[in-house]
């Protein structure tokens, strides 16, 4: 031992170079802190804005207003204060919910494959959850109350997710080429169940589907908030509590279970939770694609891959993306209620390619 | 006092024998190296002896008690693993991974070690340099020694270590070695897979020879097996030459030049 001890030992440290900026949970309260004015901020000029503008003071005024304090003025013209409150807060409530439902479960989902090209679409929670909401207006079910459609988009987007885990385990294990293979084949099966529909329904019944593809935040009521509501923050609480887990999954199974994880039950919260968290977004909004994999990563890229602050930066991440990209869709066209998932998907494609090139040229990026 | 004891393991995959008939005994307070050539069964062996994998027949026992028997956490307390896979999915600083090794201890009255336990790791793996730096972006011996860091902030009693020295310089593979007698001397148990066999030699206190899933050799030193029986298992003539100094056995294989 002694023979060795030559080479300078404790005098590197001090030596070194001051390294990187702030990371960890400084970074991650430094960043919390940024997205949540960012998100109020973003929250308040949507609800100001609209074919009927609303002084975002008035708006503030109003929301005080609601909880007591009557600091500001009250909305002036005539149906502003209507305006406000039974179409624009509960579409901007509805956006903040599924955003952060969308960003964190995405989180999760890359931590369960250790792959940053997961994302919960591709386990079939989205094409999976498409099928029930076709089904369900195809069929008629939807007549038997507004959240038929949502119910059965539900439904089918769990049972697609356990299809997927289930026939990717093989003696207590899952393999993560496996798992990510059988999400193409479910998502090839789901498509061909979707195309069917799709030919089955009437003109109105195709155009519904069409519409529900595509993703739209439109008509949101504070009925479709309350269902929302919890099971995204039960959701996003189970995946924070199981932030310290997901750290050790980054070293491997094999690894995380010699450090006294019980891997496989791990997984399998996980899934539900992600399968949870999407399908209920999604059953009320339709497909809203790659928020789940664009926030995680850009969060990661700035406070570090520590899961607990993650997941909990994510979800406001996502919920600030969603506002914004809601107030665009709904602003850049007059009269016209664009799509949101295509406005997600034109952001999110290249960024998809462009992590595909990264991921690709580092070394074992496929792992 | 048996640190981990393991009989008759059979392990069969497709109807072939990985392992056959095993017996290994490692006594607290030793170091114990696993020898064989290529897909001799030492990795495999390994595994089972970890709990990653239950053997077809036989029992491996860790501290008396079958390995199965143990809760996941509590065996993570007693035993740490360093697999032959060092990689982490994301860009976690090596700090934070060798910190990892600190889970087991979560919750309970060690929990206050931690800072210290995860400092001696880092000075034992010399990462000073490296603390900061994300593990994706190390080169492979400073992951693996970023993954022997974790394994030794875990400071369980028993480590069960496969080709640590594999990507590891010389000053490192030394190091590597000098750690594992130094836990050792303190009451640990080690079982090291290695491929070197003067390290084994110098450093092990008894190997086992593995040889296409049986023992060949099983308890004693690597100085006192016969060569003979190293040179067949191993298919290539190898001779012992006692260093003129120390006197330690060299193994070296024999070259026809």
């Amino acid at each position: 031992m002694t023979a060795t001890s030559r080479l300078p030992r404790k005098a590197t440290k001090t030596a070194a170079d001051p390294g990187p900026p702030r990371r960890g949970i400084t970074g991650a309260v430094l960043l919390g802190s940024t997205l949540a004015l960012a998100l109020s901020v973003a929250v308040l000029v949507s609800a100001a804005t609209g074919q009927l503008v609303i002084p975002p003071e008035e708006v503030l005024g109003s929301l005080l207003h609601a909880v007591g304090i009557h600091a500001l003025p009250l909305p002036q013209q005539l149906g502003a204060q209507e305006t406000l409150w039974t179409i624009r807060f509960p579409r901007v409530v509805m956006s903040i919910l599924v955003g952060a439902a969308l960003a964190s479960s995405g989180a999760v989902m890359q931590a369960v494959f250790g792959n940053p090209l997961a994302e919960p679409g591709v386990i079939g929670v989205s094409s999976g959850a498409a099928v029930g909401a076709a089904a369900a207006i195809v069929f008629g079910w939807s007549a038997a109350g507004p959240w038929a459609v949502a119910a059965a988009a539900f439904v089918t987007g769990v049972t697609s997710v356990m299809v997927v885990y289930l026939t990717a385990r093989k003696a207590g294990r899952t393999e993560v080429v496996t798992l990510l293979l059988t999400g193409v084949a479910v998502t090839a099966i789901t498509g061909a169940c979707l195309a069917l529909l799709t030919f089955l329904g009437d003109q109105q019944a195709r155009e519904q589907i069409v519409f529900w593809q595509l993703g739209s935040l439109n008509g949101s009521r504070w009925s479709d908030a309350a269902v929302v509501l919890p099971v995204t923050v039960v959701g996003i609480t189970i995946s924070v509590l199981l932030g310290r887990r997901l750290d050790l999954l980054t070293l491997g199974e094999r690894s995380a279970r010699h450090l006294g994880v019980n891997v496989e039950a791990l997984r399998a919260i996980a899934v539900t939770t992600v399968a949870m968290l999407v399908a209920v977004a999604v059953a009320f909004t339709g497909v809203i694609g790659f928020v789940g994999l664009v926030i995680p990563h850009l969060i990661r890229m700035v406070i570090g891959p520590a899961h607990r602050p993650l997941i909990v930066t994510s979800a406001l991440g996502g919920a600030v993306l969603l506002v914004v990209a809601d107030l665009v869709a709904r602003t850049a066209v007059p009269y016209a209620d664009l799509p949101i998932g295509m406005l997600t998907a034109l952001v999110g494609g290249p960024f998809f390619f462009w992590l595909l090139r990264r991921t690709r040229n580092r070394a074992g990026g496929w792992a | 006092m048996t640190a981990i004891t393991a009989s008759g393991v059979t392990v069969e995959v497709g109807g072939r024998a990985l392992l056959r008939e095993v017996d290994l005994d490692v006594p607290t307070g030793t170091v114990h190296a696993l020898l064989g050539p290529n897909g001799a069964g030492k990795s495999t062996l390994l595994s089972v002896l970890a709990g990653d994998r239950a053997p077809d027949r036989g029992t491996v026992e860790i501290l008396g008690r079958p390995v199965s028997d143990w809760r996941l956490r509590e065996l993570a307390r007693e035993r740490a693993v360093l697999t032959q896979e060092h990689s982490v999915a994301f860009a976690f600083p090596v700090r934070e991974v060798v910190r990892m090794g600190r889970a087991p201890w979560a919750r309970t009255a060690r929990e206050d070690d931690d800072d210290r336990a995860v400092a001696a790791a880092i000075d034992a793996a010399e990462l000073w340099r490296l603390e900061e730096r994300a593990v994706p972006t190390l080169s492979g011996g400073e992951r693996a020694r970023t993954a022997f860091a974790r394994t030794l902030a875990q400071e369980s009693g028993i480590l069960l270590l496969d080709e640590p020295t594999a990507a590891l310089d010389l000053r490192h593979q030394e190091q590597t070695m000098q750690r594992a007698r130094l836990i050792a001397a303190r009451g640990g148990t080690v079982v090291v897979v290695v491929h070197d066999l003067t390290l084994a030699a110098a450093y092990a206190d008894a190997v086992t020879l593995l040889s296409d899933g049986e023992v060949a050799a099983t308890g004693s030193p690597l100085a006192d097996m016969d060569v003979a029986l190293l040179s067949d298992v191993y298919e290539h003539p190898v001779e012992f030459i006692r260093h003129p100094r120390t006197g330690a056995v060299i193994v070296q294989p024999i070259r026809n030049t």
